[in-house]
């Protein structure tokens, strides 16, 4: 290794690493290792049992409908956040006076979720608010908290908060985009739709890839919307892998939740690195 | 035809915008309503009798009692949103003493194995916390801290998230700035102290912001790490008080609100940059 006379106080970045390293060590990374150990092990013995705990919780029928609730819920709601958020963005893109609906846009990042509990009961219950505008304009009442509807309920709740931020980061992608490239596409006499899918779309695309790890990312805190609002046991069709992990822990299932920590710490690591390699593929 | 369009998009977006702050909206006004008039809101959600929830958007009788009953009767509340200032405060504080310097060591310093730490850093700040809920718990329990505030703070002291953050303002700075600080001799601690984190300032800044609103609005650690309500924080005593007496809820979501509101509103361009800076790669 070369070392220049300037940066010949290698020695130091240890000094200002220590601290963190060792919080990171101590708390995160060497217990992660152990609990990664642990999950081929019973918690109680210690003994070596194999892939015994991967069976267990891929049997476990709470775990499999976690599973797929959450698989789903992903697909639904990152999907609808980013296109919803697109358009918005596209459509602020084109006006000049956009930061008050800026802020406005970002603002429920800031409302913790506890304030609003009372809010969603008001509007989504049997017998709440949406109903009553309902039922008096001659439609049918919907529960809004079961079986499907609750699902899309949890949805627009994670796409209400997250819409902010995905707003901005898709402004901050279109900003880039060169005027003078759109300004010729346009004497070219390419009209907007030729212009969104030629020119803007394709230039968006490293920003479609950022956007898409930061809400699945985000997708995970969903639980504190379904949490209190619905408690530990909520409807079926919300009851997440947040849910499991959650449950087990109350009820000290340690096997499983080291497994399924391993589980799940593998697949958002594969998905967030194909992420990663496509979006480099595409810097190229 | 252009001057159309452009209306038609203000009144689009003036509609979103309206959705989107229409909850925030019942927030503010209900608590200041009448229990009376808050009666035909609430009773509908314990007993269904066929009446449907009503909201009055304006006050019949605007009343400050909700908030008197909150403040001057139940002292338990000063206690909670004393937990939550307390743990969210702490974890800032000692989030940007442990922060600022590994993100400086990262940004401008270099060393073996650099980028195989900052990578193993990212991965760590990118994981949800169910997955390390076992193995924090494991520590947590082997230090006996479980049931303590400490079991909420420490581990979150460690986010490599603020490393992350602060990391990408300093890597702003020219190198050459910092060189000409050290040939005048200046040790690293000063380079970092008097150009770092002048210099950085935007990006310790954003986050500060960011990281208050999640911290404030903190509610899987508390709840795994925390049994005795005594210590709850206000995002997990709110729903126990919705329990008891709403109206004395929706006073305290107000207050809940308004420091997150304040934050958002001082440090709305910070919170903007820490959001592009944590995400967009330049």
């Amino acid at each position: 290794m070369k070392k220049k006379i300037i940066h010949g106080r290698n020695k130091e970045f240890f000094l200002f690493l220590l601290p963190s390293l060792t919080g990171v060590l101590i708390f995160v990374l060497i217990p992660f290792l152990d609990s990664i150990r642990r999950s081929f092990c019973s918690m109680g013995s210690g003994k070596f049992v194999g892939i015994k705990n991967y069976k267990v919780i891929t049997d476990n029928d709470a775990f499999t409908l976690a599973v797929k609730n959450t698989t789903a819920f992903t697909l639904c709601c990152i999907p609808l956040l980013i296109t919803i958020s697109f358009f918005v963005a596209y459509a602020m893109n084109k006006l000049r006076h956009i930061r008050v609906i800026k802020s406005m846009l970002l603002f429920p990042l800031a409302v913790p979720t506890a304030v609003l509990v009372l809010v969603w009961k008001m509007l989504f219950n049997d017998a709440g608010y949406i109903n009553n505008i309902l039922v008096n304009s001659g439609h049918e009442s919907v529960r809004f908290l079961h079986s499907d509807p609750v699902f899309w309920v949890l949805v627009a709740s994670y796409v209400w908060k997250n819409a902010g931020y995905t707003i901005l980061l898709w402004l901050t992608g279109l900003a880039g985009i060169s005027s003078s490239v759109e300004e010729a596409a346009r004497v070219d006499g390419a009209n907007e739709w030729q212009l969104l899918t030629r020119i803007i779309l394709p230039d968006l695309k490293p920003t479609l890839y950022t956007i898409t790890i930061v809400s699945f990312l985000n997708s995970f805190k969903v639980f504190r919307e379904a949490y209190l609002v619905a408690g530990a046991y909520p409807d079926d069709h919300i009851y997440l892998l947040q849910h499991v992990f959650n449950n087990w822990f109350v009820n000290m299932d340690l096997d499983k939740m080291a497994a399924a920590a391993a589980m799940v710490f593998i697949v958002i690591f594969i998905a967030i690195v194909l992420l990663q390699r496509a979006w480099d593929k595409e810097k190229r | 035809m252009k001057k159309i369009r452009l209306l038609i998009i203000y009144f689009s977006l003036f509609v979103i915008c309206a959705i989107v702050l229409y909850p925030v909206m019942l927030v503010v006004i209900l608590p200041f309503q009448d229990a009376d008039e808050l009666v035909r809101t609430l009773s509908p959600l314990n007993e269904f009798t066929g009446k449907y929830v009503q909201i009055d958007y304006i006050a019949q009788y605007p009343t400050l009692n909700h908030f008197k009953q909150l403040l001057v009767y139940t002292p338990e509340f000063y206690r909670v949103f004393w937990n939550s200032l307390y743990m969210t405060g702490t974890i800032l504080l000692f989030q940007l003493l442990i922060a600022v310097p590994s993100a400086w060591a990262f940004a401008k310093l270099r060393f073996k194995w650099k980028t195989v730490l900052f990578n193993i850093y990212v991965i760590i700040m990118l994981m949800p916390f169910q997955i390390t809920m076992l193995s924090q718990y494991l520590v947590l329990n082997k230090m006996d801290l479980i049931n303590t505030r400490a079991a909420v703070i420490l581990p979150a002291v460690f986010s490599t998230f603020p490393v992350f953050l602060i990391y990408r303002g300093f890597s702003d700075i020219p190198d050459d700035v910092a060189d000409s600080a050290r040939i005048d001799g200046a040790g690293e601690l000063q380079v970092l102290w008097n150009i770092g984190i002048p210099l950085g300032r935007s990006g310790i800044l954003s986050c500060i912001v960011l990281s208050f609103l999640d911290l404030w609005n903190m509610v899987e650690q508390p709840l795994a790490f925390i049994k005795d309500k005594k210590l709850f924080p206000l995002s997990l005593y709110l729903p126990m008080l919705d329990a008891v007496n709403s109206e004395k809820m929706l006073a305290a979501s107000v207050i809940t609100l308004i420091p997150a509101a304040f934050i958002f509103i001082i440090g709305q361009d910070y919170l903007e940059k820490g959001i592009i800076a944590s995400a967009l790669k330049e």
